[in-house]
């Protein structure tokens, strides 16, 4: 298998890499540890597009933040994902947060965005359930939410729609150079390529290790979530952040763009770069945290709770560059915090070095930069839903009872590009197991989907890929 | 003169039954709401037995298993050997509740009807 | 389409409602379902001890929903199988969908809500650790072991002593697998006794009650969990936490009744109980409107799910738009609820439900009228698991009654 490019990596830095690359007259691949896309940070992070004015002045971070809020209001529209520019208000309690407050007011004006520093009277119209205690806030407007795992299968459908291979299950192993290529072991494939992108996230310290490329280190920081019911009386409608202070950034309380509330993450720097369980003081401290913004927050309404890992850089700034000991070898690491943001624009900045690097600029006349979304039966009119009766019967039956998802949109999350082969992939792609019920009534149904759409045994369907299984074999053959 | 207590299982109500025996024969019996409890408690002592439900394999049918039950309670030492041949019989489909599946199942004397309809 | 009475859900509630309105007048009664046969979760639950008050036999499951569906055909009530509600309006307007339908709209004069409870969910719970498969409600196994015909695991750990965590303790035993422990977090089982003895007592399989799962191991599936006991204030005691290795954990740790369409049309609910404030008829606070059973209250026996389905029913069939004068029905000393939450002045006996917070044991349950005892029962035993039940006279009632249970 030979390619012009093979991206290492199918986070949303891969996939939106590989979308703005399929544009182009060029061969390209990317090849995935995991058995589906967003495995790593890119599916257990906050869904924060970021304003712009925390990251520092004049970093790679702060150029990229900005580029990329600016550009996700049309990839949102191409790639059909929801994305609501909800705004953002950073609280404080006391004199210590005005101060850490006007600090991240001035960030703003040097990376030019657009806040304001607002009292607790404006603060407490914008947010009826706020916390009186509240003192002082930055807003900024150009803050929103969009959902990560959406964004980045949207961008690789897009992407693989265009012709681009996707290689799950495939971590690269070694990589060598054979002539003018790189010769990637990836699974159980021999992959060449004559440019590599390392997107790898949480391990692309040992892909540029194995490349012979630059020395860093990825440290995984990890953040707990919790996730509440819908149903939850307490919410806000901007994304709420804590002033930094010294104890640390504290905890954000967010609406998602399903509407759930999320509350989250902690900040805990761990050895383990596979540790992603969730701490019984974890989920305390997220607790306690977002309570302190809105006290009226309840325990009873979660409805989930999980951890990610961040991929902190040991530079201190993203690590976005052609390497200058290997040629041909671009390292997109470190991506923490903004990095879902940066995503747009990190992906058109890779294409501009590629292309500089000697990548042919010759564009595919049949690549398009949009890709029509699974259409949604829950949110359509009675006149659509008849429609969509009309067109696929198998939009009248309702698969996931909590959030109404129909067997049509399981079957096509399952057969579009990059389609779903497993529970997990099911949930993430159509909401179906996410709601109250948490896949109790639709998880047997979705199984019987997925077997028949995949050609395999019920028994074979995996929750989330390899050792996954949810069933040990048929009853009546189970004798000790 | 010795006391054994015990829950009777006929029924959801669950009365706390005291059994006196003495050398081997039973003496007294209380706790017991009713008849089939008194009857329960003698049987407990000696020969415990239980209803068996399950389920069986359906052949041609429309879904793969039908629910099945013993016609009468079974010796309780005797319920997983039961399971076992009940593991490895077929039904037929159309299957009616009451038909008997298995007839006299170990020669325990006791039945493993359907109780449930699979067509 | 309109229906003299639609009901929502063919369990054993939605059968014997439409069944009772049929019998009291209602002549186009419609019975909307989402799955292709009737009896709801009945047809899963294939042990026995249904119907021992309805039919005075020990039925199964599904023994018992075959009798309602029999009796639903043969006085020809329509059942719209494979269908399910999306929205109902205050009005009565029903907007369903199904592959046999596709989407129709359906006006009632009358609606009785029957849909049932769902299981309270691991990530409900917040247990902390990994997210391995291996991980799953009782109700789930036992769709998977029963219906379905597959094992969810062979080394199982069951967290909850409620019935059904104990059912399936039973029932995975008996299909091959060892079920190594039954935790339960509180100091008394959820489950009835009898389940104690037949499910855990005759498998030897140990019951640690003031016990939780602390945390849960795996990276694909689950390895094993770490088991704790604890305090007084139900918080898990470090020093006793040990590891169990396992590869499957089911959770039976409480239901919720199901009431996104009671919700939507804007009915009142009841925190206590997570369904319908109701009157004595079963009436909700939306008029025309009824419930009945788990989506009402959780219920230990299907029997006395039937006999308030049937009081749904016929209230359903009779409703007539009118103000009728009632009382409230309080929840007093010992209680955690009582259903219905309000009694209608309309001259009959009113049956009370009602569920004890604690365990008491030779303890006197009473209902109050205007400082009298209207209604007492000795009880040798009451246990939050066991719904209990008073009647009481129509005439006796001059105000708001309050029910209660105390040390005899």
């Amino acid at each position: 298998m030979k390619y012009d490019v093979a991206i290492i990596g199918a986070g949303v830095t891969g996939s939106m890499i590989a979308r703005e690359l399929s544009m182009f007259d060029v061969r390209v691949c990317v090849i995935e540890a995991a058995s589906d896309v967003a495995a790593g940070a890119s599916r257990a992070n906050s869904g924060i597009v970021h304003a712009g004015y925390d990251a520092k002045p004049g970093s790679l971070k702060a150029k990229f933040n900005v580029r990329g809020n600016a550009m996700m209001t049309q990839a949102a529209a191409d790639l059909e994902v929801p994305f609501d520019n909800c705004g953002s208000l950073v609280v404080g309690f006391d004199e210590d947060d005005d101060a850490s407050l006007a600090v991240l007011a001035d960030h703003a004006r040097q990376n030019g965005v657009d806040v304001e520093l607002i009292g607790r009277e404006r603060i407490l119209k914008m947010e009826p359930m706020f916390s009186p205690e509240v003192r002082s806030a930055l807003y900024a407007p150009t803050a929103g939410i969009i959902c990560p795992f959406s964004l980045t299968i949207a961008a690789m459908e897009n992407a693989a729609g265009n012709g681009v291979d996707v290689y799950f299950d495939s971590p690269v192993t070694a990589i060598s150079r054979e002539c003018d290529m790189y010769a990637l072991s990836a699974g159980d494939r021999c992959i060449n390529a004559r440019y590599v992108i390392n997107a790898a996230g949480m391990f692309a310290d040992e892909v540029s290790r194995m490349a012979g490329a630059e020395k860093f280190e990825m440290r995984p920081r990890k953040g707990q979530y919790v996730i509440f019911d819908t149903a939850m009386p307490a919410k806000v409608r901007n994304v709420i952040f804590g002033a930094p202070s010294k104890k640390g950034k504290g905890v954000l309380f967010a609406p998602t763009v399903y509407g759930n509330m999320l509350a989250g993450p902690t900040a805990e720097d761990i050895n383990d770069k596979e540790d992603k369980k969730t701490t019984r003081s974890g989920i305390g401290a997220v607790l306690a945290g977002a309570s302190r913004y809105v006290p009226s927050i309840e325990a009873r309404y979660a409805i989930t709770t999980f951890a990610g890992l961040r991929s902190v850089p040991s530079t201190g700034d993203f690590i976005i560059g052609a390497s200058r000991i290997v040629p041909n070898f671009i390292n997109v690491a470190g991506i923490e915090s903004p990095g879902l943001t940066s995503a747009p624009a990190i992906a058109e900045h890779i294409v501009g070095i590629l292309q500089e690097i000697g990548l042919s600029d010759k564009r595919d006349e049949n690549a398009v930069r949009t890709r029509k979304a699974i259409e949604v039966f829950s949110e359509a009119t009675d006149e659509r839903k008849k429609e969509l009766i009309a067109m696929d019967s198998r939009y009248a039956n309702v698969v996931c009872r909590c959030e109404y998802v129909t067997e049509a949109e399981i079957v096509q999350s399952i057969n579009r590009p990059c389609g779903a082969r497993t529970v997990d992939g099911v949930k993430f792609r159509t909401g179906a197991g996410m709601g109250r019920c948490h896949g109790g009534f639709c998880l047997p149904r979705v199984m019987d989907i997925l077997a028949r759409e995949r050609g395999c045994d019920y028994d074979e369907v995996t929750k989330s890929g390899a050792g996954s299984y949810i069933l040990s074999g048929k009853t009546k053959e189970v004798r000790s | 003169m010795e006391k054994t207590k015990m829950t009777c299982v006929v029924c959801p109500i669950g009365c706390e039954i005291t059994v006196t025996t003495d050398g081997g024969n039973i003496t007294d019996i209380t706790g017991n709401a009713c008849k089939r409890g008194e009857a329960y408690a003698r049987t407990e002592m000696t020969d415990p037995r239980r209803t068996l439900t399950t389920t069986m394999r359906v052949q041609n049918g429309t879904r793969p298993l039908v629910a099945v039950k013993s016609s009468e309670p079974i010796q309780k030492p005797r319920l997983l050997e039961c399971m076992r041949t009940i593991d490895s019989a077929r039904a037929s489909a159309p299957v009616k509740i009451g038909d008997v599946l298995i007839s006299d199942i170990l020669g325990t004397g006791v039945d493993i009807i359907a109780t449930d309809d699979v067509v | 389409m309109r229906a003299d009475v639609a009901v929502i859900g063919a369990g054993p509630a939605g059968l014997a409602a439409a069944i009772a309105a049929k019998e009291n007048g209602a002549q186009n009664v419609v019975v909307i379902d989402r799955d292709s046969l009737t009896g709801g979760i009945l047809r899963q639950c294939i042990h026995n001890g249904f119907g021992l008050h309805i039919f005075g036999e020990e039925l199964t499951g599904p023994e018992y929903a075959a009798r309602f569906a029999g009796q639903a055909q043969e006085a020809g009530i329509t059942l719209m199988m494979e269908t399910m509600v999306l929205a109902i309006t205050e009005d009565r307007v029903i907007t369903a969908v199904g592959k046999n339908v596709g989407m129709v709209t359906l006006q009632a004069d009358a609606i009785v809500l029957a849909m049932g409870c769902r299981e309270r969910s691991r990530g409900a719970l917040m247990i902390p650790g990994q997210r391995p498969s291996g991980v799953l409600t009782a109700g789930t196994a036992q769709r998977f072991v029963n219906i379905e015909g597959y094992m969810p695991g062979k080394e199982v750990v069951i967290l909850g002593s409620g019935d059904i965590g104990l059912i399936m303790a039973r029932r995975m035993t008996l299909e091959g697998a060892h079920v190594k422990m039954v935790l339960e977090l509180m100091p008394y089982s959820g489950g009835l006794t009898r389940n104690i003895v037949q499910c855990l007592n005759d498998f030897d399989i140990p019951l640690k009650l003031s016990h939780t799962v602390t945390a849960i191991h795996g990276d694909g599936r689950l390895d094993g969990v770490s088991v704790a006991e604890v305090d007084a204030n139900l918080k898990p005691i470090a020093d006793t936490e040990q590891y169990v290795a396992c590869d499957t954990l089911l959770l039976s740790v409480g239901l919720i009744p199901e009431n996104e369409l009671s919700r939507g049309m804007g009915v009142a609910i009841d925190p206590a109980t997570g369904g319908p404030s109701v009157d004595s008829n079963m009436q909700t606070s939306v008029a025309g409107v009824f419930a009945c059973g788990n989506t009402l209250q959780v219920h230990d026996l299907v029997d006395f799910v039937t006999e308030e389905a049937r009081r749904a029913g016929a209230a359903a069939a009779q409703y007539q738009p009118q103000t009728a004068k009632s009382v409230g029905a309080k929840v007093g000393e010992g209680l955690r609820y009582v259903v219905p939450q309000r009694l209608v002045r309309d001259g009959s006996d009113k049956a009370l439900f009602f569920r004890v917070t604690d365990t008491h044991k030779n303890c006197v349950t009473k209902a109050v009228c205007g400082g009298k005892v209207i209604a007492k029962k000795k009880r040798v035993r009451c246990a939050p698991g066991e719904m209990e039940t008073l009647t009481v006279k129509d005439s006796d009632i001059t105000g708001d009654v309050t029910v209660s249970v105390e040390e005899a």
